[in-house]
């Protein structure tokens, strides 16, 4: 279990977020939602230790996280990335295996099999050998989803992996967050979408610099957790 | 002249190397800032005389340190702490060539190199840092690549990025210490990032960016060196003019990023051709 406690972080004498604290199930889909500026990036970097924390503890299975990253699979927003990078696809998915592979070693057998596997479940096969600068974003966005699944986690962070992305591409990391929430991993995951695709989580955070709301569905999409959360009426 | 070579061979290899990682990391102004930075570490060998590469390579760490420390403890940009600290490090360079009484330092050649003034000793310092470059990055290739490409990523994973960039900054002062004789550190970010990003411009992957770099870097500094022998030329110059030229022609004529190799210019060449043949 994923544990977050009185997490904080100061950016530039100004708090991004404060005071969050939540539980995450092995098994459970969360989706993070708050408008621009909440500090949602900001919750999952201070997680991961990606930020210095002013305050706040997280930890996994009792254990601190940060001693556990190679536990992590991380995909930053795709406008992070620097695409014209000289790189092939499978490249890019396999350094999802350098964390298993450990220092001074070539990936194995095991770990080429693994990247094959997650280029194959993505629908990026015949794409193995592509430059990434070729790529429409979509299906930059299925490379990260296979560096993800290649990585072999049990905790997954995704940054807005739904922004300027076709239809089958968001079926896709749909079904591969089903996937994943069978083999009891956790995932966390930033959206913008209140619409549809919301019955896809199992629990959910409400952010706007702290934490507004967090547990079930219907219980957190309560027209007043909305108007705290966005400063106005959304329909859902 | 044969030592001249050998150097020569070596800098285009560690350079292409090193300037592969650098441009990747959009720190291409950061050779510059080394390189001139170098200055008050020279002058303060010298004075306690020591080996100059020491004191240039210490200054050079010092100032990329500063320009990260500026950059993450302020909302200044990168850019501007980096104007500052190498400004204020070549003054703080001149400053301590007067008080030290350490002019008989040869400045020039220090500036824009000298490659007759190059020594058996250059040549081993250069070997000796190019065999080390070469071996530190095919040990921890993968781990430089997924650093370089996804810094962010890479820290999530556990990876001591600090480490791998402090590592990087290392790289790129031996670079320029090994250069300062042959090219100059006025010139020495050419030799850095030309072969590398003419590379850029014609592969796929990281290594061939490293390999064709490697192969540009080598003929440039040898055609350049025979360029400036022959024409009685300063070295540093002839040899960053090869690299530019060689960066032209692949800007221009790259198979897969040439500006003239696009469809619509190869279109209007067939036309061009075509009505040529009509007459």
């Amino acid at each position: 279990m994923l544990e977050v406690c009185d997490l904080a972080v100061n950016y530039r004498n100004r708090w991004a977020i404060d005071g969050i604290s939540f539980r995450l199930q092995p098994g459970h889909i969360a989706g993070l939602f708050g408008p621009n500026g909440a500090g949602k990036s900001t919750l999952i970097k201070g997680i991961l230790g990606l930020v210095p924390i002013a305050k706040g503890a997280v930890s996994y299975d009792s254990q601190p996280l940060k001693r556990q990253l190679k536990k992590v699979a991380y995909v930053p927003q795709r406008n992070k990335i620097d695409w014209d990078y000289p790189v092939t696809v499978e490249k890019v998915v396999m350094m999802g295996r350098i964390p298993a592979t450990g220092w001074f070693k070539q990936p194995s057998r095991n770990s080429r099999e693994i990247v094959e596997r997650a280029l194959s479940r993505v629908g990026m096969t015949q794409f193995r050998q592509h430059q990434i600068r070729d790529l429409s974003g979509g299906q930059q966005q299925r490379v990260f989803l296979a560096r993800a699944i290649a990585q072999e986690a049990d905790l997954f962070f995704f940054d807005e992996p739904f922004n300027n992305i076709d239809y089958r591409t968001e079926e896709i990391i749909f079904e591969v967050f089903q996937e994943l929430k069978q083999q009891q991993k956790t995932l966390l995951v930033i959206s913008h979408d209140l619409g549809k695709t919301i019955a896809n989580y199992d629990q959910l955070l409400l952010l706007n610099q702290r934490l507004i709301a967090v547990g079930e569905r219907k219980r957190v999409l309560t027209n007043q957790n909305i108007q705290q959360t966005y400063g106005k009426l959304v329909s859902c | 002249m044969r030592q001249a070579i050998a150097i020569g061979f070596f800098l285009g290899i560690l350079s292409a190397i090193v300037g592969s990682y650098l441009i990747l990391q959009q720190m291409g102004m950061m050779g510059g800032v080394i390189a001139h930075a170098v200055l008050p570490g020279i002058s303060i060998a010298f004075f306690l005389e020591i080996n100059l590469a020491i004191g240039a390579f210490i200054a050079g760490i010092l100032s990329a340190l500063l320009v990260m420390g500026i950059e993450t403890r302020s909302q200044i940009k990168v850019d501007s702490a980096m104007a500052l600290t190498l400004s204020s490090f070549l003054a703080l360079g001149i400053i301590l060539i007067n008080l030290l009484k350490t002019n008989q330092i040869d400045l020039s050649s220090i500036l824009f190199g000298d490659i007759l003034g190059v020594t058996a000793k250059d040549v081993w310092q250069t070997a000796i840092i190019t065999i080390f470059i070469v071996v530190v990055t095919k040990l921890f290739y993968k781990e430089l690549e997924f650093y370089t490409f996804d810094p962010i990523g890479a820290k999530a994973c556990g990876l001591p990025v600090k480490l791998l960039y402090f590592g990087l900054i290392c790289a790129i002062t031996l670079t320029i210490v090994a250069s300062m004789q042959t090219v100059g550190v006025l010139l020495v970010m050419s030799l850095l990032v030309g072969p590398a990003i003419t590379a850029y411009l014609l592969i796929k992957e990281l290594y061939q960016m490293m390999i064709v770099g490697a192969i540009i870097g080598i003929f440039s500094s040898i055609s350049g060196m025979y360029i400036s022998y022959y024409c009685d030329l300063p070295s540093g110059a002839a040899i960053v003019m090869t690299i530019f030229s060689c960066f032209m022609l692949a800007f221009l004529f790259s198979p897969s990023q040439g500006i003239l190799n696009t469809p619509q210019n190869r279109h209007r060449l067939s036309v061009i051709i075509k009505s040529l043949y009509r007459r």
